[in-house]
Protein backbone atom coordinates (compact mmCIF):
# COMPACT_ATOMS: atom_id res chain seq x y z
CA UNK A 1 0.00 0.00 0.00
CA UNK A 2 1.17 3.50 -0.75
CA UNK A 3 0.68 6.02 2.02
CA UNK A 4 -1.65 8.92 1.47
CA UNK A 5 1.08 11.49 2.06
CA UNK A 6 3.23 9.95 -0.59
CA UNK A 7 0.40 10.07 -3.10
CA UNK A 8 -0.27 13.73 -2.43
CA UNK A 9 3.37 14.54 -2.90
CA UNK A 10 3.45 12.55 -6.15
CA UNK A 11 0.50 14.59 -7.41
CA UNK A 12 2.24 17.80 -6.39
CA UNK A 13 5.23 16.79 -8.51
CA UNK A 14 3.04 15.82 -11.48
CA UNK A 15 4.37 18.41 -13.93
CA UNK A 16 7.96 17.74 -12.97
CA UNK A 17 7.52 13.96 -13.40
CA UNK A 18 5.77 14.47 -16.73
CA UNK A 19 8.49 16.70 -18.06
CA UNK A 20 11.22 14.28 -17.05
CA UNK A 21 9.39 11.28 -18.43
CA UNK A 22 8.48 12.63 -21.83
CA UNK A 23 11.28 15.05 -22.60
CA UNK A 24 8.98 17.85 -23.72
CA UNK A 25 8.64 21.24 -22.09
CA UNK A 26 5.01 21.86 -22.95
CA UNK A 27 5.30 25.37 -21.52
CA UNK A 28 7.18 26.34 -24.65
CA UNK A 29 4.00 26.15 -26.71
CA UNK A 30 1.73 28.01 -24.28
CA UNK A 31 0.51 31.52 -24.94
CA UNK A 32 -0.49 32.32 -21.39
CA UNK A 33 -4.14 32.41 -22.40
CA UNK A 34 -6.26 29.44 -23.37
CA UNK A 35 -4.44 28.92 -26.63
CA UNK A 36 -1.24 27.05 -27.39
CA UNK A 37 0.67 26.58 -30.63
CA UNK A 38 -0.49 23.14 -31.75
CA UNK A 39 1.34 23.07 -35.06
CA UNK A 40 4.58 24.24 -33.45
CA UNK A 41 4.28 21.42 -30.93
CA UNK A 42 3.74 18.90 -33.73
CA UNK A 43 6.64 20.30 -35.79
CA UNK A 44 9.10 20.62 -32.99
CA UNK A 45 8.52 17.43 -31.10
CA UNK A 46 7.11 15.13 -33.75
CA UNK A 47 8.84 13.56 -36.72
CA UNK A 48 8.56 14.32 -40.41
CA UNK A 49 6.62 11.90 -42.56
CA UNK A 50 9.80 10.71 -44.24
CA UNK A 51 11.43 10.01 -40.88
CA UNK A 52 8.37 8.16 -39.60
CA UNK A 53 8.22 5.94 -42.66
CA UNK A 54 11.82 4.87 -42.03
CA UNK A 55 11.23 4.31 -38.29
CA UNK A 56 8.07 2.30 -38.88
CA UNK A 57 9.44 0.23 -41.74
CA UNK A 58 12.44 -0.64 -39.59
CA UNK A 59 10.07 -1.84 -36.85
CA UNK A 60 7.90 -3.88 -39.21
CA UNK A 61 4.99 -1.46 -38.91
CA UNK A 62 2.71 -0.13 -41.64
CA UNK A 63 2.28 -0.84 -45.34
CA UNK A 64 -0.74 -2.93 -44.44
CA UNK A 65 -3.08 -4.19 -47.18
CA UNK A 66 -6.08 -2.16 -48.32
CA UNK A 67 -8.83 -4.62 -49.19
CA UNK A 68 -12.04 -4.06 -51.11
CA UNK A 69 -15.03 -5.60 -49.33
CA UNK A 70 -16.99 -6.59 -52.42
CA UNK A 71 -19.51 -8.85 -50.72
CA UNK A 72 -20.32 -6.38 -47.97
CA UNK A 73 -20.68 -3.69 -50.62
CA UNK A 74 -23.13 -5.95 -52.51
CA UNK A 75 -25.06 -6.56 -49.30
CA UNK A 76 -25.25 -2.81 -48.56
CA UNK A 77 -26.52 -2.12 -52.10
CA UNK A 78 -29.10 -4.89 -51.78
CA UNK A 79 -30.27 -3.64 -48.41
CA UNK A 80 -30.63 0.00 -49.41
CA UNK A 81 -32.74 -0.89 -52.42
CA UNK A 82 -32.20 2.59 -53.83
CA UNK A 83 -30.97 2.67 -57.42
CA UNK A 84 -27.53 4.18 -57.77
CA UNK A 85 -26.78 4.00 -54.03
CA UNK A 86 -24.12 2.03 -52.16
CA UNK A 87 -20.50 3.22 -52.19
CA UNK A 88 -17.64 0.74 -52.61
CA UNK A 89 -16.40 -0.22 -49.13
CA UNK A 90 -12.68 -0.77 -48.49
CA UNK A 91 -10.86 -1.69 -45.32
CA UNK A 92 -7.32 -0.99 -44.18
CA UNK A 93 -6.25 -4.27 -42.61
CA UNK A 94 -4.31 -2.86 -39.69
CA UNK A 95 -4.48 -6.23 -37.92
CA UNK A 96 -1.47 -7.07 -40.13
CA UNK A 97 0.81 -4.93 -37.95
CA UNK A 98 3.22 -6.80 -35.62
CA UNK A 99 1.04 -6.64 -32.51
CA UNK A 100 -2.25 -6.71 -34.44
CA UNK A 101 -3.54 -3.14 -34.59
CA UNK A 102 -2.85 0.37 -35.91
CA UNK A 103 -1.55 1.22 -32.44
CA UNK A 104 1.85 -0.10 -33.56
CA UNK A 105 2.20 3.13 -35.55
CA UNK A 106 1.89 5.20 -32.40
CA UNK A 107 4.06 2.89 -30.35
CA UNK A 108 6.82 2.62 -32.98
CA UNK A 109 7.45 6.35 -32.84
CA UNK A 110 7.14 6.67 -29.08
CA UNK A 111 9.47 3.77 -28.34
CA UNK A 112 11.98 4.86 -30.99
CA UNK A 113 11.98 8.30 -29.40
CA UNK A 114 12.46 6.85 -25.91
CA UNK A 115 15.42 4.83 -27.10
CA UNK A 116 16.98 7.78 -28.89
CA UNK A 117 16.74 9.86 -25.73
CA UNK A 118 18.43 7.09 -23.76
CA UNK A 119 15.58 5.89 -21.54
CA UNK A 120 15.97 2.32 -20.22
CA UNK A 121 12.28 1.55 -20.49
CA UNK A 122 8.80 2.77 -21.35
CA UNK A 123 5.56 2.96 -19.38
CA UNK A 124 2.05 3.29 -20.78
CA UNK A 125 -1.30 3.51 -19.05
CA UNK A 126 -3.69 1.61 -21.30
CA UNK A 127 -6.13 -1.28 -21.19
CA UNK A 128 -6.29 -1.50 -24.96
CA UNK A 129 -4.30 -2.57 -28.00
CA UNK A 130 -1.82 0.23 -27.35
CA UNK A 131 -0.32 -1.77 -24.47
CA UNK A 132 0.44 -4.70 -26.74
CA UNK A 133 1.86 -2.30 -29.32
CA UNK A 134 4.21 -0.60 -26.83
CA UNK A 135 5.29 -3.96 -25.42
CA UNK A 136 5.98 -5.30 -28.92
CA UNK A 137 7.97 -2.23 -29.94
CA UNK A 138 9.87 -2.27 -26.64
CA UNK A 139 10.83 -5.89 -27.37
CA UNK A 140 12.10 -4.92 -30.83
CA UNK A 141 14.09 -2.00 -29.42
CA UNK A 142 15.49 -3.81 -26.38
CA UNK A 143 13.77 -1.56 -23.84
CA UNK A 144 11.95 -2.60 -20.69
CA UNK A 145 8.22 -2.05 -20.58
CA UNK A 146 5.51 -1.59 -17.96
CA UNK A 147 1.83 -1.45 -18.90
CA UNK A 148 -0.65 -0.14 -16.31
CA UNK A 149 -4.16 -1.45 -16.93
CA UNK A 150 -7.60 -0.85 -15.48
CA UNK A 151 -8.76 -4.43 -15.67
CA UNK A 152 -10.91 -5.80 -12.84
CA UNK A 153 -14.02 -4.97 -10.88
CA UNK A 154 -14.12 -5.15 -7.07
CA UNK A 155 -14.61 -8.91 -7.19
CA UNK A 156 -11.55 -9.43 -9.36
CA UNK A 157 -13.63 -10.22 -12.44
CA UNK A 158 -11.78 -9.01 -15.48
CA UNK A 159 -13.04 -7.88 -18.87
CA UNK A 160 -11.88 -10.76 -21.14
CA UNK A 161 -10.63 -8.35 -23.79
CA UNK A 162 -8.37 -6.57 -21.31
CA UNK A 163 -7.09 -9.85 -19.88
CA UNK A 164 -6.14 -10.90 -23.41
CA UNK A 165 -4.25 -7.62 -23.82
CA UNK A 166 -2.37 -8.35 -20.60
CA UNK A 167 -1.47 -11.80 -21.90
CA UNK A 168 -0.12 -10.30 -25.12
CA UNK A 169 1.95 -7.73 -23.25
CA UNK A 170 3.44 -10.47 -21.06
CA UNK A 171 4.16 -12.55 -24.14
CA UNK A 172 6.34 -9.65 -25.35
CA UNK A 173 8.14 -9.59 -21.98
CA UNK A 174 6.39 -6.61 -20.40
CA UNK A 175 5.41 -6.20 -16.77
CA UNK A 176 1.66 -5.69 -16.51
CA UNK A 177 0.35 -3.86 -13.48
CA UNK A 178 -3.37 -4.55 -13.28
CA UNK A 179 -5.73 -2.39 -11.24
CA UNK A 180 -9.36 -2.38 -10.27
CA UNK A 181 -11.67 0.34 -11.60
CA UNK A 182 -10.94 3.98 -10.87
CA UNK A 183 -9.27 7.12 -12.19
CA UNK A 184 -6.62 6.96 -9.45
CA UNK A 185 -4.81 4.68 -11.88
CA UNK A 186 -3.12 7.92 -12.85
CA UNK A 187 -1.46 8.13 -9.44
CA UNK A 188 -0.07 4.62 -9.76
CA UNK A 189 1.13 5.54 -13.23
CA UNK A 190 2.95 8.64 -11.95
CA UNK A 191 4.42 6.61 -9.15
CA UNK A 192 5.80 4.01 -11.56
CA UNK A 193 7.23 6.73 -13.81
CA UNK A 194 8.97 8.32 -10.87
CA UNK A 195 10.23 5.05 -9.43
CA UNK A 196 11.66 3.73 -12.71
CA UNK A 197 12.66 6.92 -14.54
CA UNK A 198 11.23 5.31 -17.69
CA UNK A 199 9.75 7.17 -20.63
CA UNK A 200 6.04 8.02 -20.62
CA UNK A 201 4.87 6.44 -23.89
CA UNK A 202 1.67 8.44 -23.70
CA UNK A 203 -1.00 7.79 -26.30
CA UNK A 204 -1.35 11.52 -26.71
CA UNK A 205 2.19 12.74 -27.32
CA UNK A 206 3.09 14.50 -30.58
CA UNK A 207 5.20 11.52 -31.68
CA UNK A 208 2.41 9.07 -30.99
CA UNK A 209 -0.16 11.02 -32.97
CA UNK A 210 2.25 11.82 -35.77
CA UNK A 211 2.84 8.06 -36.02
CA UNK A 212 -0.73 7.60 -37.23
CA UNK A 213 -0.23 10.09 -40.06
CA UNK A 214 1.40 7.33 -42.12
CA UNK A 215 -1.94 5.49 -41.99
CA UNK A 216 -3.73 8.41 -43.66
CA UNK A 217 -0.99 8.74 -46.24
CA UNK A 218 -1.09 5.04 -47.09
CA UNK A 219 -4.88 5.12 -47.47
CA UNK A 220 -4.66 8.08 -49.86
CA UNK A 221 -1.92 6.45 -51.92
CA UNK A 222 -3.41 2.95 -52.01
CA UNK A 223 -6.81 4.30 -53.02
CA UNK A 224 -5.14 6.26 -55.82
CA UNK A 225 -3.56 3.02 -57.04
CA UNK A 226 -6.72 0.92 -56.70
CA UNK A 227 -9.37 3.36 -57.90
CA UNK A 228 -7.51 6.27 -59.47
CA UNK A 229 -8.86 8.69 -56.85
CA UNK A 230 -8.66 9.65 -53.22
CA UNK A 231 -11.48 8.14 -51.14
CA UNK A 232 -14.69 10.15 -50.77
CA UNK A 233 -14.98 9.19 -47.12
CA UNK A 234 -12.80 7.65 -44.42
CA UNK A 235 -14.45 6.30 -41.28
CA UNK A 236 -12.33 6.15 -38.11
CA UNK A 237 -13.26 4.47 -34.85
CA UNK A 238 -13.02 7.25 -32.29
CA UNK A 239 -12.15 7.08 -28.59
CA UNK A 240 -9.26 9.24 -27.34
CA UNK A 241 -8.96 11.00 -30.68
CA UNK A 242 -5.49 9.96 -31.85
CA UNK A 243 -6.70 7.59 -34.52
CA UNK A 244 -8.86 10.16 -36.25
CA UNK A 245 -6.46 13.08 -35.73
CA UNK A 246 -3.43 11.23 -37.10
CA UNK A 247 -5.31 9.71 -40.02
CA UNK A 248 -6.87 13.03 -41.03
CA UNK A 249 -3.51 14.81 -40.84
CA UNK A 250 -1.97 12.10 -43.01
CA UNK A 251 -4.77 12.33 -45.58
CA UNK A 252 -4.24 16.09 -45.83
CA UNK A 253 -0.48 15.70 -46.15
CA UNK A 254 -1.03 13.24 -48.99
CA UNK A 255 -3.27 15.76 -50.75
CA UNK A 256 -6.63 14.11 -49.99
CA UNK A 257 -8.05 17.40 -48.73
CA UNK A 258 -11.61 16.78 -49.95
CA UNK A 259 -12.00 13.39 -48.28
CA UNK A 260 -14.72 13.51 -45.65
CA UNK A 261 -13.42 12.26 -42.28
CA UNK A 262 -16.06 10.60 -40.13
CA UNK A 263 -15.63 9.49 -36.53
CA UNK A 264 -17.59 6.47 -35.29
CA UNK A 265 -18.06 5.31 -31.70
CA UNK A 266 -20.06 2.62 -29.98
CA UNK A 267 -22.96 4.23 -28.17
CA UNK A 268 -22.49 3.67 -24.43
CA UNK A 269 -24.63 6.58 -23.32
CA UNK A 270 -25.61 6.29 -19.68
CA UNK A 271 -22.74 4.15 -18.47
CA UNK A 272 -20.37 5.79 -16.00
CA UNK A 273 -16.80 4.94 -16.97
CA UNK A 274 -15.51 5.10 -13.39
CA UNK A 275 -18.28 2.96 -11.93
CA UNK A 276 -17.12 -0.35 -10.54
CA UNK A 277 -20.56 -1.87 -10.94
CA UNK A 278 -20.95 -0.81 -14.58
CA UNK A 279 -17.39 -1.67 -15.63
CA UNK A 280 -18.23 -5.18 -16.82
CA UNK A 281 -21.64 -4.31 -18.24
CA UNK A 282 -20.19 -3.16 -21.54
CA UNK A 283 -18.78 -5.30 -24.34
CA UNK A 284 -16.45 -2.61 -25.71
CA UNK A 285 -13.53 -1.33 -23.69
CA UNK A 286 -12.64 1.38 -26.19
CA UNK A 287 -13.95 3.04 -29.35
CA UNK A 288 -17.02 4.12 -27.41
CA UNK A 289 -18.75 7.40 -26.54
CA UNK A 290 -17.58 7.13 -22.91
CA UNK A 291 -14.17 8.22 -24.21
CA UNK A 292 -15.19 9.68 -27.57
CA UNK A 293 -17.29 12.57 -26.31
CA UNK A 294 -15.18 13.70 -23.33
CA UNK A 295 -11.96 13.55 -25.36
CA UNK A 296 -13.54 15.49 -28.23
CA UNK A 297 -14.84 18.25 -25.98
CA UNK A 298 -11.88 18.38 -23.60
CA UNK A 299 -8.78 16.88 -25.22
CA UNK A 300 -6.35 18.01 -22.52
CA UNK A 301 -7.66 15.49 -20.01
CA UNK A 302 -5.03 12.85 -20.73
CA UNK A 303 -1.66 11.96 -19.25
CA UNK A 304 0.17 14.85 -20.96
CA UNK A 305 -0.47 18.58 -20.37
CA UNK A 306 -1.38 19.14 -24.04
CA UNK A 307 -2.81 16.32 -26.09
CA UNK A 308 -1.77 16.05 -29.72
CA UNK A 309 -5.11 14.32 -30.42
CA UNK A 310 -7.65 17.04 -31.17
CA UNK A 311 -10.50 15.56 -33.17
CA UNK A 312 -12.79 18.55 -33.51
CA UNK A 313 -10.10 20.08 -35.72
CA UNK A 314 -10.50 17.23 -38.18
CA UNK A 315 -13.85 15.51 -37.78
CA UNK A 316 -16.40 16.37 -40.48
CA UNK A 317 -19.09 14.16 -39.00
CA UNK A 318 -19.48 12.00 -35.88
CA UNK A 319 -21.79 8.98 -35.74
CA UNK A 320 -22.61 6.27 -33.25
CA UNK A 321 -23.57 2.63 -33.66
CA UNK A 322 -24.81 0.20 -31.04
CA UNK A 323 -22.98 -2.83 -29.62
CA UNK A 324 -25.35 -5.27 -31.34
CA UNK A 325 -24.70 -3.65 -34.72
CA UNK A 326 -20.93 -3.98 -34.31
CA UNK A 327 -21.25 -7.65 -33.38
CA UNK A 328 -23.43 -8.16 -36.46
CA UNK A 329 -20.86 -6.43 -38.70
CA UNK A 330 -18.07 -8.52 -37.15
CA UNK A 331 -19.85 -11.76 -37.96
CA UNK A 332 -20.71 -10.52 -41.48
CA UNK A 333 -17.06 -9.62 -42.12
CA UNK A 334 -16.07 -13.11 -41.14
CA UNK A 335 -18.74 -14.93 -43.14
CA UNK A 336 -18.78 -12.75 -46.27
CA UNK A 337 -15.20 -11.57 -46.55
CA UNK A 338 -13.25 -14.34 -44.84
CA UNK A 339 -11.75 -11.87 -42.38
CA UNK A 340 -12.02 -12.80 -38.72
CA UNK A 341 -11.17 -9.63 -36.80
CA UNK A 342 -11.75 -8.17 -33.33
CA UNK A 343 -15.10 -6.49 -32.69
CA UNK A 344 -13.79 -3.20 -31.29
CA UNK A 345 -12.00 -2.40 -34.53
CA UNK A 346 -15.19 -3.08 -36.45
CA UNK A 347 -17.05 -0.13 -34.94
CA UNK A 348 -16.22 1.93 -38.01
CA UNK A 349 -17.18 -1.01 -40.23
CA UNK A 350 -20.71 -1.13 -38.81
CA UNK A 351 -21.00 2.64 -39.34
CA UNK A 352 -19.58 2.35 -42.86
CA UNK A 353 -22.16 -0.26 -43.82
CA UNK A 354 -24.84 2.33 -43.08
CA UNK A 355 -22.98 5.39 -44.45
CA UNK A 356 -22.20 3.64 -47.76
CA UNK A 357 -25.94 3.41 -48.39
CA UNK A 358 -26.21 7.22 -48.37
CA UNK A 359 -23.49 7.52 -51.00
CA UNK A 360 -23.47 6.90 -54.76
CA UNK A 361 -22.25 3.64 -56.29
CA UNK A 362 -19.42 5.52 -57.94
CA UNK A 363 -18.14 6.76 -54.58
CA UNK A 364 -15.69 5.07 -52.22
CA UNK A 365 -15.47 4.73 -48.49
CA UNK A 366 -12.55 3.42 -46.43
CA UNK A 367 -12.85 1.79 -43.01
CA UNK A 368 -9.46 2.75 -41.69
CA UNK A 369 -8.64 -0.12 -39.34
CA UNK A 370 -9.12 -3.70 -38.27
CA UNK A 371 -7.65 -5.26 -35.14
CA UNK A 372 -6.59 -8.82 -34.33
CA UNK A 373 -8.93 -11.18 -32.55
CA UNK A 374 -8.29 -14.10 -30.20
CA UNK A 375 -9.44 -15.66 -26.95
CA UNK A 376 -11.17 -13.05 -24.80
CA UNK A 377 -11.29 -10.51 -27.62
CA UNK A 378 -13.40 -12.68 -29.88
CA UNK A 379 -17.03 -11.75 -30.58
CA UNK A 380 -18.13 -15.13 -29.23
CA UNK A 381 -16.13 -14.63 -26.02
CA UNK A 382 -17.65 -11.18 -25.58
CA UNK A 383 -21.23 -12.39 -26.03
CA UNK A 384 -20.60 -15.26 -23.62
CA UNK A 385 -19.21 -12.83 -21.06
CA UNK A 386 -22.09 -10.37 -21.52
CA UNK A 387 -24.64 -13.13 -20.90
CA UNK A 388 -22.73 -14.26 -17.81
CA UNK A 389 -23.07 -10.71 -16.42
CA UNK A 390 -26.84 -10.83 -16.89
CA UNK A 391 -27.00 -8.81 -20.11
CA UNK A 392 -29.90 -9.80 -22.39
CA UNK A 393 -28.76 -10.67 -25.89
CA UNK A 394 -31.64 -10.59 -28.34
CA UNK A 395 -32.63 -9.88 -31.93
CA UNK A 396 -34.68 -6.76 -32.57
CA UNK A 397 -34.29 -3.12 -33.45
CA UNK A 398 -30.76 -2.10 -32.38
CA UNK A 399 -32.00 1.43 -31.64
CA UNK A 400 -33.81 -0.12 -28.69
CA UNK A 401 -30.65 -1.46 -27.09
CA UNK A 402 -30.38 -0.41 -23.43
CA UNK A 403 -26.72 0.03 -22.63
CA UNK A 404 -25.75 -1.98 -19.57
CA UNK A 405 -28.74 -4.29 -19.70
CA UNK A 406 -29.21 -5.43 -23.28
CA UNK A 407 -27.42 -6.06 -26.56
CA UNK A 408 -29.80 -5.91 -29.48
CA UNK A 409 -28.62 -7.62 -32.65
CA UNK A 410 -30.35 -6.34 -35.79
CA UNK A 411 -33.13 -8.57 -37.13
CA UNK A 412 -31.99 -7.61 -40.60
CA UNK A 413 -28.88 -5.77 -41.86
CA UNK A 414 -31.09 -2.91 -43.09
CA UNK A 415 -31.54 -1.95 -39.43
CA UNK A 416 -27.86 -1.09 -39.04
CA UNK A 417 -27.91 2.67 -38.83
CA UNK A 418 -25.16 5.19 -38.10
CA UNK A 419 -26.76 7.90 -35.95
CA UNK A 420 -25.35 11.42 -36.20
CA UNK A 421 -24.19 13.31 -33.14
CA UNK A 422 -24.69 17.06 -33.47
CA UNK A 423 -21.15 18.37 -33.99
CA UNK A 424 -22.11 21.95 -33.19
CA UNK A 425 -23.20 20.84 -29.75
CA UNK A 426 -19.80 19.23 -29.23
CA UNK A 427 -18.09 22.41 -30.45
CA UNK A 428 -20.09 24.49 -27.96
CA UNK A 429 -19.26 22.06 -25.24
CA UNK A 430 -15.56 22.26 -26.16
CA UNK A 431 -15.68 26.07 -25.91
CA UNK A 432 -17.49 25.89 -22.57
CA UNK A 433 -14.79 23.56 -21.21
CA UNK A 434 -12.00 25.79 -22.55
CA UNK A 435 -13.47 28.80 -20.76
CA UNK A 436 -13.82 27.19 -17.35
CA UNK A 437 -12.30 29.47 -14.75
CA UNK A 438 -11.88 32.32 -17.23
CA UNK A 439 -15.26 33.98 -17.07
CA UNK A 440 -13.95 37.41 -16.27
CA UNK A 441 -11.02 37.40 -18.64
CA UNK A 442 -11.29 39.15 -21.99
CA UNK A 443 -10.17 36.71 -24.67
CA UNK A 444 -7.39 37.82 -26.99
CA UNK A 445 -7.59 37.62 -30.78
CA UNK A 446 -5.12 34.73 -30.57
CA UNK A 447 -7.41 32.84 -28.20
CA UNK A 448 -10.44 33.41 -30.42
CA UNK A 449 -8.62 32.23 -33.50
CA UNK A 450 -7.36 29.19 -31.52
CA UNK A 451 -10.95 28.30 -30.60
CA UNK A 452 -11.99 28.67 -34.25
CA UNK A 453 -9.26 26.24 -35.30
CA UNK A 454 -9.93 23.86 -32.44
CA UNK A 455 -13.59 23.58 -33.38
CA UNK A 456 -13.25 23.92 -37.17
CA UNK A 457 -15.87 26.66 -36.96
CA UNK A 458 -16.01 30.42 -37.55
CA UNK A 459 -15.25 33.49 -35.49
CA UNK A 460 -18.96 34.22 -35.40
CA UNK A 461 -19.74 30.74 -34.08
CA UNK A 462 -17.15 31.11 -31.32
CA UNK A 463 -18.29 34.62 -30.34
CA UNK A 464 -21.96 33.59 -30.34
CA UNK A 465 -21.19 30.58 -28.19
CA UNK A 466 -19.27 32.72 -25.70
CA UNK A 467 -22.11 35.24 -25.59
CA UNK A 468 -24.66 32.47 -25.03
CA UNK A 469 -22.57 31.03 -22.21
CA UNK A 470 -22.27 34.43 -20.55
CA UNK A 471 -26.02 35.03 -20.90
CA UNK A 472 -26.80 31.64 -19.40
CA UNK A 473 -24.55 32.44 -16.48
CA UNK A 474 -26.21 35.77 -15.73
CA UNK A 475 -29.77 34.56 -16.14
CA UNK B 1 6.69 -27.75 2.12
CA UNK B 2 5.72 -24.25 1.10
CA UNK B 3 3.14 -23.57 -1.63
CA UNK B 4 5.76 -21.66 -3.58
CA UNK B 5 9.52 -21.66 -3.65
CA UNK B 6 11.95 -18.82 -4.06
CA UNK B 7 12.19 -17.95 -7.77
CA UNK B 8 8.72 -19.31 -8.65
CA UNK B 9 6.62 -17.18 -11.01
CA UNK B 10 3.65 -15.98 -8.96
CA UNK B 11 0.85 -13.46 -8.88
CA UNK B 12 0.36 -11.08 -5.96
CA UNK B 13 -2.48 -8.84 -4.90
CA UNK B 14 -2.39 -5.60 -2.97
CA UNK B 15 -4.43 -2.62 -1.89
CA UNK B 16 -3.18 0.60 -3.46
CA UNK B 17 -5.71 2.93 -1.87
CA UNK B 18 -8.16 1.81 0.84
CA UNK B 19 -11.78 2.77 0.21
CA UNK B 20 -11.72 5.37 2.99
CA UNK B 21 -9.02 7.34 1.18
CA UNK B 22 -10.35 7.29 -2.39
CA UNK B 23 -10.92 10.50 -4.28
CA UNK B 24 -14.36 12.04 -4.06
CA UNK B 25 -14.53 12.31 -7.84
CA UNK B 26 -15.28 8.59 -8.25
CA UNK B 27 -18.84 7.27 -8.14
CA UNK B 28 -20.11 5.96 -4.82
CA UNK B 29 -20.01 2.26 -5.77
CA UNK B 30 -16.35 2.58 -6.71
CA UNK B 31 -15.52 4.63 -3.61
CA UNK B 32 -17.00 1.87 -1.48
CA UNK B 33 -14.20 -0.44 -2.61
CA UNK B 34 -10.43 -0.24 -2.31
CA UNK B 35 -8.24 0.35 -5.35
CA UNK B 36 -6.64 -3.04 -5.82
CA UNK B 37 -3.66 -4.18 -7.85
CA UNK B 38 -2.31 -7.44 -9.21
CA UNK B 39 1.13 -8.06 -10.63
CA UNK B 40 3.34 -11.07 -11.43
CA UNK B 41 6.95 -11.74 -10.64
CA UNK B 42 9.58 -14.12 -9.27
CA UNK B 43 9.14 -14.85 -5.59
CA UNK B 44 11.99 -13.63 -3.39
CA UNK B 45 11.59 -16.32 -0.67
CA UNK B 46 9.60 -19.52 -0.07
CA UNK B 47 6.02 -18.71 0.96
CA UNK B 48 2.45 -19.93 1.26
CA UNK B 49 -0.71 -18.67 -0.44
CA UNK B 50 -1.99 -15.72 1.61
CA UNK B 51 1.45 -14.67 2.86
CA UNK B 52 2.68 -11.15 2.27
CA UNK B 53 5.62 -11.60 -0.06
CA UNK B 54 8.00 -9.69 -2.26
CA UNK B 55 8.41 -10.39 -5.98
CA UNK B 56 10.77 -9.21 -8.67
CA UNK B 57 8.71 -8.26 -11.72
CA UNK B 58 9.61 -8.67 -15.39
CA UNK B 59 11.31 -5.27 -15.34
CA UNK B 60 13.17 -6.01 -12.10
CA UNK B 61 10.99 -3.89 -9.81
CA UNK B 62 10.46 -5.19 -6.31
CA UNK B 63 6.79 -5.19 -5.32
CA UNK B 64 5.09 -6.54 -2.18
CA UNK B 65 1.65 -8.03 -1.81
CA UNK B 66 -0.35 -11.04 -0.83
CA UNK B 67 0.57 -14.25 -2.64
CA UNK B 68 -2.54 -15.37 -4.56
CA UNK B 69 -1.39 -17.73 -7.33
CA UNK B 70 1.62 -19.85 -8.20
CA UNK B 71 2.39 -20.52 -11.88
CA UNK B 72 -0.55 -18.26 -12.80
CA UNK B 73 -2.73 -19.49 -15.67
CA UNK B 74 -4.41 -17.69 -18.53
CA UNK B 75 -7.94 -18.99 -18.35
CA UNK B 76 -9.48 -16.73 -21.00
CA UNK B 77 -11.16 -18.55 -23.88
CA UNK B 78 -13.35 -18.16 -26.94
CA UNK B 79 -16.56 -18.55 -24.97
CA UNK B 80 -19.33 -21.02 -25.66
CA UNK B 81 -21.15 -21.45 -28.97
CA UNK B 82 -23.42 -18.46 -29.58
CA UNK B 83 -26.47 -19.38 -31.61
CA UNK B 84 -27.08 -15.72 -32.50
CA UNK B 85 -23.77 -15.41 -34.33
CA UNK B 86 -24.45 -18.49 -36.38
CA UNK B 87 -27.89 -17.08 -37.30
CA UNK B 88 -26.33 -13.78 -38.39
CA UNK B 89 -23.76 -15.62 -40.48
CA UNK B 90 -26.43 -17.69 -42.23
CA UNK B 91 -28.62 -14.63 -42.76
CA UNK B 92 -25.98 -12.55 -44.53
CA UNK B 93 -24.88 -15.56 -46.58
CA UNK B 94 -28.45 -16.30 -47.69
CA UNK B 95 -29.29 -12.67 -48.44
CA UNK B 96 -26.23 -12.38 -50.62
CA UNK B 97 -26.83 -15.66 -52.48
CA UNK B 98 -30.48 -14.75 -53.14
CA UNK B 99 -29.47 -11.30 -54.34
CA UNK B 100 -26.79 -12.70 -56.61
CA UNK B 101 -29.26 -15.20 -58.12
CA UNK B 102 -31.66 -12.36 -58.91
CA UNK B 103 -28.92 -10.48 -60.68
CA UNK B 104 -27.78 -13.51 -62.74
Amino acid sequence: MIEKGKFNSVMARKNEIMKASIGIDFGEFESGGISFDYEKMMRKTGYTLAEMKVIQRHAGVGNTPLLELRNLTSLARMVTNKPGKGARIFVKDEASNPSGSFKDRRAANAVYHAKRLGYAGVVAATSGNYGAAVASQAAINGLKCIIVQECYDRDGIGQPEIIEKARRCEAYGAEVLQLSVGPELFLTFLNVLEETGYFNASLYSPFGIAGVETLGVEIAQQMQELTGNFPDMVVCTHAGGGNLTGTARGLRKAGAVDTQVVGASVNLKGLHMASDHQFNRKSFTTGHTGFGIPFATKPDRSDVPRSAARVLRYMDRYVTVNQGEVFYATEALSRLEGLERGPAGNTSLAAAFSLAQEMGKDQTLVVQETEYTGAGKHVQAQLTFAKSRGIDVLFGNPQEETVGSSIVLPNHPRQIRAVDINLNRLRQSYIRNALVGRNDVELSEVDISFLVNETQSSEQFVRNTIADLAAAQHS
Amino acid sequence: MSDALRGDWVRIHGIVIPSSERTEQVPEDTRATSLQMWVKGHLSADANIGDVVEVKTATGRKVSGELVEVNPAYTLNFGTFQRELSEIGDQVWNLLSEGNQKND
